[in-house]
């Protein structure tokens, strides 16, 4: 919703933390979870004479980051040391790219209420993350380095974004093109994802921006939304009362939906940049951005076009396997294991994601092969086992289970030749004489008694498409004289 | 190019930046000092540097990178041991509220 006769004007900044082994700028290893500064160095703790030494995982992630979002690659590359006092960053300044960032001039697609519109993407920079800094109720704070030095992507959004649902939308494709790069988990909640939204508002017509003011703690693309949505209006009822915007921060309360004023600035921060002295240029080759390139795993508009296009399914269930990069692994895994593609889809989207929901875990955390998937999968193609008799063999492959082996130690292969069915479809139809006659008499609901019957002595093994076959021949040949 | 002669008021923006404070004697004596800092630096706006490229490192080195090896130094409990106020596992510092965090 935008405010009428007013034009909104959105950018967004998105730091991504990197799935690297060690951090950027020292080789402890970018781990979470860990006691508080336990994985730290002297160069996170910012000791005297320490020199850093940039993690090349890091820089390639970020080539990799600015190649799916159709960004060019610098070649010409130095570090810059943007300067400040914090807590969290002992060194007293972060290393990152402003004056070279490793990508320039980027692009994302989105769609809005059916329409498509590409979004710019003024640069990327590869920088360095500060330390956890936890503010105690009694005058000091508390500070884990366990993050600092962990590498980020600083991903400069171009103010193209008119609307909360334009920026709700570009967060999505951006959370989607960069989980598929597989660099980082882009998960807001985890704090590997994050927002800050600088947003103004104008008469429609004006050719001069309005003041900017600048959102934090926007902690969903939810909070994106309803915090920009509330700045809409927050703003057009300051403009339409006479007053002016102040350039502010303000931060967006989960409680009510609305912002708090957090500081108001005067002038713009002076980080004072220079050239990072302790850090040799890069120069980037193009067989090394190549080279790069070609590690990138297939981005989900193309595995979503090979899934309707090749294997035959419809859009939606595309969409829904292409929500995660492991989903969407999994099921390629799944069908190059042998499994048909449909069914190995019905059971991703079914089965396999009510258990995810119900663990509340993650694909990759499970005990779930695709081979083991493919072989379940094949055992119904084949006839060996019933769909039904599968909900047991899913929970056996959930616990890891071989369903094979599974399948034979518990005996649950479906009885689908008609050598061994016919004598017990015989067997109950002379025992059910008046469901014979009922069934010639027109009444079909013997049918559905019958073969409930023969499911009972066969307990519920029987192939149910090859008794409806014998069953229906055997009816039509006792028909009374 | 030559620069503007430094002011005090400069002067007393970097002392803030720098979380420093100056006395009045001192801001002055800084003004003077700096100064002449900038005045010798100043005798390269004299080299014609036209099509000259930026020189960000004084060596001819490039690409000098570290495999993304993870190495877990262990060093925990000297580097905590040298915070100057700790709780637990945590550095114990003044609390800084409203700035950093995001940069």
């Amino acid at each position: 919703m935008t405010v009428p006769n007013f034009e909104t004007t959105i950018g967004l900044e998105v730091h991504i933390e990197l799935k690297t082994q060690s951090k950027a700028m020292s080789p402890a290893p970018a781990e979470y979870g860990a006691q508080p500064n336990q994985k730290t160095n002297v160069i996170d703790w910012g000791y005297p004479g320490v020199l850093p030494q940039a993690n090349q995982g890091a820089l390639e992630y970020g080539m990799m980051a600015a190649t799916a979002l159709h960004a060019s690659v610098t070649r010409d590359l130095h570090w810059d040391r943007k300067n400040y006092f914090y807590p969290d960053n002992p060194k007293a300044y972060q290393i990152t790219q402003q004056e070279t960032p490793i990508g320039r001039e980027g692009w994302l697609e989105i769609e809005v209420d059916g329409e498509k519109k590409r979004v710019g993407i003024t640069e990327l920079h590869v920088e360095e993350d500060a330390g956890k800094n936890t503010h105690g109720t009694d005058g000091y704070s508390y500070v884990d380095l366990n993050r600092q030095g962990t590498p980020l992507i600083e991903i400069v959004g171009a103010p193209d974004l008119h609307s909360p649902e334009e920026a709700y939308a570009y967060l999505e494709a951006l959370r989607e093109a960069i989980q598929f790069t597989g660099i980082s988990d882009v998960k807001m909640q985890e704090g590997s994802m994050r927002v800050d939204a600088n947003i103004s508002i104008r008469p429609v017509g004006s050719d001069q921006y309005g003041t900017k003011v600048e959102l934090k703690n926007l902690n969903s693309f939810n909070y994106v939304r309803k915090g920009l949505a509330f700045e809409e209006e927050r703003q057009a009822k300051i403009y339409l009362a006479g007053g002016t915007v102040r350039q502010q921060t303000r931060r967006y309360d989960e409680a009510t939906g609305g912002t708090i004023l957090m500081r108001e600035k005067e002038t713009a921060d002076d980080y004072r940049y220079f050239p990072e002295p302790d850090l040799a240029p890069i120069k980037v080759s193009d067989e090394w951005v190549d080279e790069v390139a070609q590690r990138l795993p297939k981005s989900a508009p193309e595995r979503r076009a090979h899934y309707v296009g090749t294997l035959g399914l419809e859009p939606y269930d595309a969409k829904v396997l292409t929500q995660t990069l492991a989903m969407s692994d999994f099921f390629d895994a799944t069908v190059a294991a042998g499994a048909n593609p449909k069914r190995a889809a019905n059971y991703l989207m079914g089965d396999v994601n009510a258990y995810l929901n119900e663990k509340q875990v993650d694909l990759e955390d499970t005990q779930l092969t695709p081979a083991h998937l493919a072989a379940m999968i094949n055992l119904i193609e084949d006839g060996t086992i019933s769909t039904k008799m599968a909900k047991r063999v899913f929970t056996a492959i959930t616990e890891g289970k071989d369903p094979i082996a599974f399948v034979e130690e518990k005996g649950l292969k479906q009885l689908s030749d008609p050598k061994d069915l016919q004598p017990i479809i015989d067997q109950v139809l002379d025992a059910n004489e008046q469901s014979v006659i009922d069934f010639h008499g027109g009444k079909d609901r013997a049918v559905g008694y019958l073969i409930g019957q023969i499911m009972k002595v066969t307990h519920g093994n029987a192939n149910p498409s090859v008794v409806n076959q014998l069953l229906m021949t055997a009816l039509q040949a006792r028909k009374p004289e | 190019m030559a620069q503007e002669p430094l002011s005090k008021t400069e002067v007393e923006a970097v002392a803030s930046l720098a979380k420093l404070t100056l006395q009045p004697e001192e801001a002055a004596s800084m003004t003077e000092q700096l100064a002449k800092i900038f005045d010798l630096v100043n005798t390269l706006a004299e080299v014609d540097t036209t099509g000259v490229k930026p020189t960000y490192s004084p060596s001819d080195v490039q690409n000098v990178l570290r495999a993304d090896v993870a190495v877990d130094a262990q060093q925990a409990t000297a580097l905590l041991a040298n915070a100057p106020e700790r709780e637990g596992d945590l550095i114990k510092v003044p609390a800084i509220i409203d700035e950093g965090a995001d940069k």
